[in-house]
């Protein structure tokens, strides 16, 4: 099968929707003509024409609001923030507009809206250019909240937000973009939310990633082979809707969970994806669930000091054996 | 006595205009009463006073044009042909209500009849217009979008972002303020600075035009000539009515501690409805007793209204789970 880049993949899936559907439009900074500052648009400016992949102003504000007007209204608006550190600017409009619409209104409409949002560290790109905020949105009712880590499942789950009827935020890790290919076959395929995927089959630990932390997740996972450690691989994809079954079952079969992600640790998607797996999995555990997110300070510009924030391999390794050493014995 | 050939808009124009502005001063009034005999939960905020202005913005717009409104909301929605009886179920959050009582007070919305919905978030309802006046837009049948916000909204970034989006894109959106002359508690001069937001729009290069706003018939023909501009392709405007509530921020506020007995006696002087009566009196089109009929008709039916809404049942609780998703 062909390989693509993920920046690759999320082109493609663009491309495709908007050949399908014309109701969808683009919006975002530098989207167009240029084709976006990590390239994800590049030549849909081309096809589909300013009509269709719209440069919007530096108003993340103003263009996330005007999607929520523009869904309302019987389009489907994909707005995208550059990097997502700037969401904060839109915040109002995704939680208090998007997200509540059809509910304050009883049900009289839809708000189909895909955000689509950079992540991540690992750049040196300083405290405000390298955050992962999926957590806040999973917080919040009525948002749908996406956090692909192959190329594969960034097409899939992207056609499947973009025919979504409601707001979805889609979080695309920026280091990804370039450095992960994968496989994508040519034909069409959908994804749907709220499946997770083993991405790697083991017996003794479930490692629970998300995002690029998949990849460092399997990396680790090849590491601990080689201690004769079995650990498998779970990507739960959607953080909203979950696929609870799917880790409450590996981490029944494992007996230990170390969950893995690159938002802050506090109050985190780590907190709760634990409280799902020990309320699931309880009489199965055998020992304590172990959580590796990014430490709860502002992402560092140093390399030396970023790299220490964020999960590695190291410290997934790590509390794989904290794992497995507390288990109690048989 | 003026003859009603010189009247600037048709007589049976005039009549509906009067008839939307008196259904929303008895709404209004009626809301307060029931607020005070705690028949409805929450907070009411009223716009009693206020009435020329959605009425005579709404009377320029088409059925398919919309509207977005702002926490201060129940007039411009029965100005757009909003029905008072799902509006008083909605208030008191009974599952007839126009959001099956999950909207409530501050977010009543009729998305069929362009009402897209009431905003409990100042200026919050600013992108959703213009995303509307994008899809007008781009659909080409001459649709038009309306802004309502009042003057506090007028120093959120909300407003400089899409006014700038809808200048550069001619979107045909018009931006109403309902200027009431104070945001919240705060008369609205301490709060922004320089000449008004007319002078604002204009420094985006938007058209803007500033006028009494308790004068209905001023109103309908500033926003008349703002909106068939929009419709002809020539992009925002801004439109800013000067008026008054009669009553505080919300019930229970009585709206006396920051402002004098003298100004409210002077803005009563320029009561909308009782201008729109002595016009349609002068003017022959109707008597002192169709003034009276008029009101009982719509007094009675408003109370009805309450009664109904009183009885009707509040929604299932298994509902709660329902429309957060489609």
């Amino acid at each position: 099968m062909r390989e693509l880049t993920f920046a690759q993949a999320i082109r493609e899936a663009l491309d495709e929707e908007l050949a399908r559907d014309e109701k969808i439009v683009l919006f975002g900074e530098d989207i167009g003509a240029w084709g976006g500052v990590f390239r994800t648009t590049e030549g849909l400016y081309e096809k589909y024409g300013p009509e269709r992949v719209i440069d919007t102003p530096l108003s993340e504000e103003g263009y996330v609001g005007m999607a929520v007007g523009i869904a309302m209204t019987g389009m489907h608006p994909v707005p995208e923030i550059m990097f997502g550190d700037f969401i904060t600017l839109a915040m109002d409009q995704i939680v208090n507009q998007a997200a509540k619409m059809r509910y304050m209104t009883g049900g009289q409409v839809a708000v189909p809206i895909t955000i689509r949002a950079t992540m991540g560290g690992g750049r040196s790109s300083g405290a405000q250019h390298s955050q992962s905020w999926h957590a806040w949105f999973a917080h919040v009712p009525g948002l749908k909240v996406v956090v692909p880590s192959t190329p594969y499942d960034a097409k899939g789950l992207l056609k499947t937000a973009l025919r979504d009827p409601n707001p979805v935020l889609f979080f695309e890790d920026k280091v990804m973009y370039h450095k992960i290919k994968g496989p994508v076959p040519e034909e069409e395929y959908l994804i749907p939310f709220g499946v997770a995927d083993i991405k790697r089959e083991g017996s003794d630990v479930t490692i629970v990633a998300l995002s690029r932390m998949v990849h460092t997740a399997l990396a680790a996972a090849e590491q601990l082979a080689q201690e004769g450690i079995s650990a498998e691989v779970i990507d739960p994809r959607t953080l909203t809707p979950l696929d609870e079954e799917t880790l409450i079952q590996s981490v029944c079969k494992t007996g230990g969970a170390v969950i893995v992600d690159e938002g802050y640790q506090r109050f985190g998607v780590t907190a709760e994806l634990a409280a799902v797996i020990a309320k699931g999995a309880f009489d199965y555990l055998d020992a304590p669930i172990e959580r590796v997110a990014a430490m709860d300070v502002p992402i560092p510009f140093s390399p030396p000091l970023e790299f220490a924030t964020i999960p590695d391999e190291e410290r997934i390794i790590q509390a794989v054996h904290r794992v497995l050493e507390g288990r109690r014995p048989q | 006595m003026s003859d009603f050939k010189t009247l600037p808009v048709e007589p049976n124009l005039l009549i509906e205009m009067y008839r939307r502005m008196l259904t929303i001063r008895f709404f209004e009034e009626a809301i307060f009463d029931v607020y005070r005999k705690g028949w409805m939960p929450g907070l009411a905020h009223l716009s009693d006073g206020q009435e020329a202005t959605p009425v005579g913005v709404c009377m320029a717009l088409r059925p398919d044009d919309t509207i977005t409104s702002t926490h201060r909301g129940h007039g411009h929605i029965i100005a757009k042909g909003g029905q008072v009886e799902p509006m008083m179920a909605e208030v008191m959050g009974k599952v007839t209500g126009y959001c099956r009582g999950k909207g409530g007070e501050m977010h009543i919305a009729d998305v069929s009849l362009g009402i897209l919905g009431a905003n409990g978030i100042v200026g919050g309802g600013l992108g959703i217009a213009t995303g509307s006046a994008f899809t007008a837009k781009r659909e080409g049948k001459g649709r038009v979008s309306v802004a309502f916000f009042g003057d506090g909204a007028v120093n959120q970034g909300l407003w400089y972002e899409t006014a700038n989006i809808a200048v550069l894109w001619k979107l045909p959106l018009i931006y109403v303020c309902e200027n009431n002359q104070y945001t919240e508690f705060t008369y609205w001069k301490n709060l922004t600075a320089g000449e008004g937001l007319v002078a604002r729009a204009q420094a985006m290069g938007m058209p803007g035009i500033e006028v009494d706003g308790n004068d209905v018939v001023a109103v309908y023909q500033a926003a008349r000539q703002l909106v068939e501009a929009a419709r002809r392709g020539e992009g925002p405007a801004t439109l800013v009515c000067h008026t008054i509530r009669y009553g505080g921020h919300h019930v229970g506020d009585p709206g006396t501690a920051y402002r004098t007995k003298e100004e409210m006696d002077e803005w009563r002087k320029k009561d909308s409805i009782q201008r729109c009566e002595r016009l349609l009196v002068e003017s022959g089109i109707f008597s002192p007793q169709d003034i009276e009929t008029t009101r009982s008709e719509i007094e009675a039916r408003i109370q009805n209204a309450v009664q109904k809404a009183r009885q009707d049942p509040f929604p299932p609780v298994e509902e709660v789970s329902e429309h957060v998703y489609a």
